[in-house]
């Protein structure tokens, strides 16, 4: 590598989702979410607007402890960044970590 | 929602005899309805719930510790007990390492949130190192109580 060589350039993607599985972000969608999150190349955090998180930290996911309703940014950087997100939005909003909504919601 | 809210001290169990994952949980939940917080009829119905919960996804999250948990309708309220094993047991954790501290949680079905504000104070200090060490140089259940609910008033540290 040469100095002064250019870096790569950071690609980056952001999306807010909503918790809309009737339980929330427990620990079994949470570690679904670490799982999917830890498929890409990138850094993934995950932002309730009060505390950051590792989207890749089983740990740090399950103290989130998002309830149905809540809202999270999901940023991630790298690469496979904007692949990552539209995955991770599709795990929690579309497929609801295939868990059911609320009743009366069904 | 503070350790105090949930936690059974006086079920606490220092040391735990069993060796092996079952035999923990089934112990925990023991210590449960011998404190009073659970009835004698539902001891093997639980058990087998936290087990069976436990096969489907190790809660061994790594550092040493574990959250065995189930959904119940046996409780109104979030219950948990803390026990803890000096020799270490296999709970096919994340890290591949042996767990020595474990809090078990039995929740109420209906009331999502609740579960989730446990879990979330569980998390929040299980995750500190200085927590989980403190933690493990707990020996009676005094000292267990003690440690939790200086936890409660330090959130921050």
């Amino acid at each position: 590598m040469q100095a002064g060589e250019e870096t790569l350039e950071k690609l980056v993607g952001e999306v807010t989702v909503e918790i809309k599985n009737a339980d929330g972000l427990h620990m079994r969608p949470a570690m679904q979410f670490v799982d999917l999150a830890s498929q890409f190349d990138c850094e993934v955090t995950v932002s309730n607007g009060k505390t950051d998180v590792d989207g890749k930290s089983i740990m740090q996911m399950s103290m989130l402890a998002a309830t149905c309703g809540t809202r999270l940014k999901v940023r991630a950087q790298g690469p496979e960044a904007e692949t990552a997100v539209e995955a991770l939005r599709e795990l929690v909003e579309v497929r609801m970590f295939d868990e059911p909504a609320p009743e009366g919601q069904r | 929602m503070k350790f105090e809210d949930f936690v059974c001290f006086e079920a606490t169990i220092p040391e735990l005899q069993s060796t092996d994952r079952d035999g923990i949980i089934a112990e925990l939940v023991s210590a449960l309805v011998q404190a009073g917080k659970l009835p004698s009829a539902s001891e093997a119905e639980i058990t087998k719930a936290v087990i069976k919960r436990e096969n489907e996804a190790s809660t061994g999250m790594g550092k040493g510790v574990a959250v065995p948990h189930v959904k119940h309708p046996v409780v109104d309220d979030v219950l948990a007990v803390i026990g803890q094993s000096d020799t270490g047991i296999n709970f096919s954790s994340l890290d591949e390492q042996p767990v020595y501290s474990v809090i078990l949680l039995i929740s109420p079905p209906d009331n999502p949130d609740r579960h989730l504000r446990a879990m979330e104070n569980i998390f929040k200090h299980l995750q500190k190192e200085k927590f989980r060490k403190f933690l493990r140089q707990c020996q009676t259940p005094e000292a267990f109580e003690d440690l939790l609910k200086e936890a409660d008033e330090n959130p921050s540290w």
